[in-house]
C-alpha cells in the first residue's frame, strides 16, 4: 500500500485515496476541427509508461481535493505532489 | 524428439525417467525471420504454432525477455469460460473453449483441461438481473449458460455458504457448465515443443529493445539484446509490456497496465468441485489438482509494472473468500504474486494491425486472457498470415476506438471493475 503525501491533511494510507489517471490530458478544440481520431486519441490513448508517470488522485476520504502525483510506475517510489493546474516541477524529469 | 504415448510413458519409467528429451531447443537467432512474435507466453506461442501448422509459416522466431511462459501464463488462476454477453466476444471466446476441447490431442501434450463448471454468483438484484440477461444472450448464441437459485448453487459447490445472514448474501448463481480450468504451464510447454517441431525458433533471454523501420515506416526488423534481427512482420503480443514495446515503433495504445493478484493456500485434500466467482465482492477460487486452493484477488488502482499488488487488495478478497466459505478460515496461504495485465477501455482485446505495415498487436486481454490462449494465437496467427483480419478477430482492431464501436464487456473478468 502506499503512503501518499495529500499537500492539505499531510501523508495518509493509499486506501484513503482514489487514483484519476494519467494528468495533463488537455482537452482537444475548438470542438468543430477535432476528427475522431483526436477524439479517440483524448478519450482512450494514455502513456502507460514504465518508469515515470503523472497521474491525479483524489483525497477520496479526507479532504475529498484532487492533487498531481509523480511517481515512478517499476518501484512506486513517489516522486512529487503538485496541485491541480500547475505544470511539472522543473526538476523532475518529463516524461 | 518423439511423441508421448503410453508406451513411451512406460519405457522411460522404466528407465526411472532419466532418458527424456529436451521438449523444445535453444536455438541461437538467426539473422532474418519470415515473421518474429514478441513475447513467448500462451498467447505468443500459440500464434507461432498456428502460424507454423495452419499457414506454413515456419521460419518464425517467439523472442522473450524472460523465460517461457513466465508471465502471465504463469501468474492466472487458468479459468476458462465464454459466457460474454456480447456476440463478438461469445464468438472470440467460445472459438477458444472448442480448441481447449482438443488442444491435449493436437499438442501430444496433456494441458490437463477440466471443464469442472464455473459458478458466478449473484448478491443483489442488479447482479440478479445482469447475469440472468447474460444467461439469455449465451443461449441465444448457442453457448450454455443456466440460472441456478442459491440452493441449486449449494447443491452444486457444497462448501458454499448460502445463509441469509452474510453480509452480501447468495441470492443465486450463472453456471457454465462447459467452464473449467487447465494447468497454466502445460499450454505454455505444450505449445513451445509442438511450433519447435514444427520448425519455430523460441529464444528466451532475448529482450526487444527497438523496432526498426523503412522509409516508407514499413518494418524491416528488430533490435535485441541477442542482435538485430531482420523480418517484415512483427506480432507483438507483450500483455503488460505492450505499450512500452509499441512505443519502439511509435504507436501509442488505449492501454493501462495494472497489478492483478493471485494466491494459494497450502494443498489440500480435493474439496471445491468447481470454480466460483463473484464479482460482487471480488474474489474467485478453484481447487489445482495439486490440491491447493487458487484464487484470485483484483487490480490495483494505479499504473504499476512491478509485478507486485498492493496487501490490502488480496486481504479484501480473503474476507470474501472467508465469508462465502467458512470451512477455509482456517486455511494458510503459502505463496502470493503479481502480474501485469495490459486493460483496454472496453475491457475487450485489441487483435489486428496497427498503422505500421508490417506491425501487429494482440493485446488487451486485461484480466482474462489465459481462457482465450487457443483461440487468440489460432485468429492471431491468420491475421498475421494474411495480412488481413481473421473475421472473429475483425471487430477487435484498434480502429474501433475511434469509429466508436466499442465491445464493452462488463462479463470480462470477475474482480477488475
Amino acid at each position: 500500500m502506499l503512503l501518499i503525501l495529500c499537500p492539505y491533511c499531510g501523508p495518509r494510507a493509499e486506501i484513503e485515496f482514489r487514483c484519476g489517471g494519467e494528468s495533463h490530458i488537455e482537452r482537444p478544440g475548438p470542438y468543430s476541427e477535432v476528427d475522431d481520431g483526436a477524439w479517440a486519441d483524448y478519450l482512450f490513448t494514455r502513456k502507460n509508461p514504465k518508469g515515470e508517470h503523472r497521474e491525479r488522485w483524489l483525497h477520496a476520504a479526507g479532504c475529498r481535493q484532487w492533487f498531481n502525483v509523480a511517481r515512478d510506475t517499476v518501484s512506486h517510489t513517489i516522486l512529487a505532489v503538485y496541485p491541480m493546474g500547475k505544470t511539472r516541477p522543473p526538476t523532475e524529469a518529463g516524461t | 524428439m518423439g511423441t508421448f504415448s503410453f508406451g513411451s510413458l512406460l519405457r522411460n519409467a522404466m528407465a526411472g525417467h532419466k532418458d527424456w528429451p529436451r521438449q523444445w531447443r535453444a536455438p541461437d537467432p538467426k539473422p532474418a525471420y519470415d515473421a518474429i512474435i514478441v513475447g513467448a507466453g500462451g498467447h505468443g506461442l500459440a500464434t507461432a504454432y498456428y502460424l507454423a501448422k495452419e499457414h506454413g509459416v515456419r521460419n518464425v522466431a517467439v523472442l522473450e525477455k524472460g523465460w517461457l511462459g513466465g508471465g502471465n501464463t504463469g501468474r492466472n488462476t487458468t479459468i476458462i469460460r465464454s459466457n460474454y454477453l456480447w456476440e463478438e466476444s461469445e464468438a472470440l471466446y467460445d472459438h477458444a473453449v472448442k480448441l481447449w476441447e482438443g488442444l491435449s490431442h493436437e499438442l501430444n501434450y496433456n494441458v490437463m483441461y477440466s471443464p469442472r463448471g464455473v459458478l458466478m454468483l449473484a448478491h443483489n438484484i442488479h447482479d440478479i438481473q445482469v447475469f440472468k440477461r447474460h444467461v439469455h444472450a449465451n443461449r441465444l448464441a448457442g453457448i450454455d449458460n443456466e440460472w441456478l437459485t442459491a440452493e441449486q448453487a449449494k447443491e452444486f459447490c457444497p462448501p458454499l455458504n448460502i445463509a441469509p445472514g452474510m453480509r452480501y448474501p447468495v441470492l443465486g448463481a450463472a453456471l457454465r457448465r462447459r467452464g473449467g480450468v487447465a494447468r497454466y504451464d502445460a499450454v505454455a510447454w505444450g505449445y513451445a515443443r509442438a511450433a519447435d517441431r514444427l520448425g519455430v525458433d523460441i529464444i528466451q533471454n532475448c529482450e526487444v529493445k527497438g523496432i526498426r523501420r523503412d522509409a516508407n515506416g514499413a518494418v524491416t526488423g528488430v533490435e535485441t539484446t541477442r542482435g538485430d534481427i531482420a523480418t517484415k512482420k512483427i506480432g507483438v503480443v507483450a500483455a503488460g509490456h505492450t505499450s512500452v514495446v509499441m512505443s519502439m515503433a511509435d504507436v501509442r495504445m488505449p492501454l493501462e497496465s495494472f497489478p492483478l493478484q493471485a494466491l494459494v493456500s497450502e494443498p489440500v485434500k480435493p474439496v471445491m468441485p468447481c470454480v466460483v466467482m463473484s464479482n460482487t465482492i471480488h474474489a474467485y477460487i478453484s481447487q489445482s489438482d495439486k490440491g491447493e486452493l487458487v484464487i484470485g484477488a483484483g487490480t490495483d488502482q494505479y499504473i504499476s509494472y512491478s509485478q507486485t499488488g498492493g496487501l490490502h487488495i488480496t486481504t479484501h478478497t480473503l474476507d470474501a473468500i472467508c465469508e462465502l466459505f467458512p470451512m477455509f478460515r482456517r486455511m494458510r496461504m503459502l505463496r502470493n504474486w503479481g502480474g501485469i495485465v495490459d486493460v483496454t477501455p472496453d475491457r475487450s482485446p485489441i487483435i489486428g494491425k496497427t498503422p505500421v505495415p508490417g506491425l501487429f498487436v494482440n493485446c488487451g486481454w486485461g484480466t482474462g486472457g489465459f481462457k482465450a490462449t487457443p483461440g487468440s494465437g489460432h485468429v492471431f496467427a491468420a491475421t498475421i498470415a494474411r495480412d488481413e483480419p481473421h473475421p472473429i478477430a475483425a471487430p477487435f482492431t484498434m480502429e474501433r476506438f475511434v469509429t466508436g464501436r466499442l465491445i464493452d464487456e462488463a462479463a470480462a473478468a470477475a474482480v477488475a471493475h
